[in-house]
């Protein structure tokens, strides 16, 4: 098992204790989404608001372990005002971050071939993958990013 | 006088020889499951190298033998929580889970009708709750919930109004996440002065101190053999026999039948009748042994080896980490089992749980399938070590490193 360091990078810590994006938008125009993690109680609230083709603002509400609110924070930063086809990139990228290789998991190597530095502070999660357990906390954000984002394209006239 | 001594029964059980993460291991998650003593394991070694045969069907040498190994756990199940009518009354199953879901298909789908009141609390394990609701679904009857007081422990006062109407009150022996002990004696004559019977989730309670059906007036319990040291993969229902009489089939195939025709079937009597398919032989053999194991150290003084550690940890908890820590159950060890339910300032259980890891320390952090406790105190989840009778002081010992770590990290 990697060492604990690898989880906690301080840019998660940061994340954790002071969240970005915090709060909430009228909806609508915004539209609201939320997530669950049954297992451990994480919860997440995103507030989207999409406009020309872009995530014009968001913000987000939850409660839940560091791993789960940071990710979501570090998303929120990532993604906020980013066009929707940004948007789907980075949610793909993490996707393959958060991926559980047989390599991987043997030598706790580096996540190649994805090149962490195309995703800035989201690179700071690369370490949850060594972690399986926790993959579905760091998930939690994305995924209903995700769904937030279809049901948006959904509803749109 | 029984011969207890913790350190032996740690130096029994293989798995706590082992290191994590380069520190020993401090199996702190005994509530979830139990570690197996060597004799457990070793009996069903020996099961499967020198007498394994299906049950109740071959007539040569090994089948006969697997057979009396089979009903000798039987036996020794019923001995052990003195079941009345002997071994006629013990139901062997897959867990706890299964059990209650006999319980409420079989007695429950048969008994109640419209309107009829099961009477379960606030702090049941999703296992004595969800089948009661999916009877509720289904055959319309009405589940209600004694309630837990801020003490941690159940608010009777409203009890015979609750219990008015009801056919089943059904509790916990020992709550999962509190430790909280009830009385199931009063319990028992409360049921039964308002026309209920008296069901009993012994899934805490059973490896923790003795029980006693007869004495405490049960009519039915429910428990598991990986939660008393033996192995998964079995479970027990009691019912008393007037009532297991009367109960009809849950699970139907082979084994359950006296008779099966192109028109139709009959099922056996006794016991047989509930135990469809093979059943988990080897692991009876090893429930078995789980409780010679657990006789030869005496319940009473597990019980009482359990509580020490309890008062020691509640005590440094408390004490240690200038109220950052919050135990969520009884502040005293009376009627408390070695469940330590806790909520740390700042830092949520998973985080805990986390580091504890790194220092060997095995917790568990979630809702611990009591989502209407949870509810109930405002916690979406805890971190919840607890003690087995193979728990020492120098576990309570890491697990205080290992929060003062976590504070840190999250400060
Ligand atoms: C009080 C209680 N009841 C029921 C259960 C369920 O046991 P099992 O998962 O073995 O069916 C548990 C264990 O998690 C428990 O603690």
């Amino acid at each position: 098992m990697a060492p604990l360091d690898d989880l906690y990078r301080e840019i998660i810590l940061d994340h954790y204790r002071t969240p970005r994006n915090r709060g909430e938008l009228p909806t609508p125009p915004a539209h609201r989404v939320e997530g669950f993690n049954p297992l451990c109680g994480d919860e997440v609230t995103l507030y989207l608001e999409l406009r020309d083709g872009r995530l014009a603002d968001l913000k987000m509400t939850g409660r839940g372990c560091s791993i789960s609110q940071a990710s979501a924070s570090l998303m929120g930063a990532a993604v906020k005002g980013k066009s929707l086809e940004e948007v789907e990139a980075a949610l793909e990228r993490f996707r393959r971050l958060m991926t559980v290789t047989e390599t991987r998991l043997d030598d706790g190597g580096e996540p190649e071939p994805l090149d962490v530095r195309s995703l800035g502070e989201l690179a700071a999660l690369a370490g949850v993958v060594k972690f399986p357990v926790r993959i579905k906390c760091a998930m939690l954000a994305w995924t209903t990013l995700a769904q937030g984002l279809d049901e948006a394209a959904a509803d749109a006239p | 006088m029984s011969s207890f001594n913790p350190t032996r029964v740690r130096a029994d059980v293989p798995l706590l020889h082992r290191q994590v993460h380069g520190r020993p291991i401090a199996y702190l998650d005994s509530a979830s499951s139990t570690l197996p003593p060597r004799a457990v394991i070793e009996a069903m070694d020996r099961y499967y190298e020198r007498h394994h045969a299906n049950v109740h069907r071959g007539v040569y040498q090994t089948a006969e033998e697997a057979t009396a190994d089979y009903e000798g756990a039987r036996a020794a199940v019923a001995r052990y929580i003195n079941a009345p009518g002997g071994a006629e009354e013990v139901v062997f199953t897959k867990n706890t889970t299964e059990s209650f879901n006999l319980l409420a298909r079989s007695w429950g789908a048969s008994r109640l009708s419209p309107g009829d009141v099961v009477v379960v609390t606030e702090m049941e394990h999703h296992a004595n709750v969800v089948p009661w609701f999916q009877l509720r679904d289904s055959h319309g009857v009405e589940v209600r919930f004694i309630p837990v007081g801020d003490d941690y422990r159940l608010d009777l006062s409203h009890v015979d109004q609750l219990l008015e109407g009801a056919k089943l009150l059904s509790v916990t022996g020992m709550s999962n996440v509190l430790g909280t002990r009830n009385d199931l004696a009063a319990l028992a004559r409360l049921a039964h002065d308002h026309g209920a019977l008296f069901a009993v989730d012994g899934a805490q309670s059973v490896a923790h101190g003795s029980t006693d059906v007869a004495r405490d007036g049960i009519d039915f319990l429910a428990f598991s053999g990986h939660k008393m040291l033996g192995p998964t993969g079995i479970g027990v229902f009691f019912a008393r026999r007037s009532l297991l009489e009367a109960m009809p089939p849950f699970l139907g195939g082979g084994g359950m039948i006296a008779d099966v025709r192109t028109d139709g079937f009959t099922p056996a009597t006794g016991v047989a009748r509930f135990e469809a398919g093979t059943p988990p032989i080897a692991e009876a053999v090893g429930l078995h042994a789980a409780i010679r194991y657990l006789e030869g150290l005496g319940p009473d003084a597990v019980e009482a080896h359990e509580r020490e550690l309890t008062r020691d940890a509640l005590e440094r908890l408390e004490g240690d980490f200038d109220g950052r820590v919050r135990v969520v159950g009884p502040r005293d060890v009376v009627d408390r089992g070695g469940v330590l339910s806790l909520d740390v300032e700042g830092v949520h259980p998973h985080d805990v749980a986390q580091v504890l890891d790194q220092h060997g320390v095995c917790v568990r952090p979630g809702h611990h399938c009591a989502k209407p406790l949870m509810h109930r105190f405002g916690l979406a989840a805890t971190a919840r070590a607890s003690f087995g009778p193979y728990s020492l002081t120098r576990d309570t010992d890491a697990l205080i490193e290992g929060l003062g770590h976590a504070l840190s990290l999250f400060a």
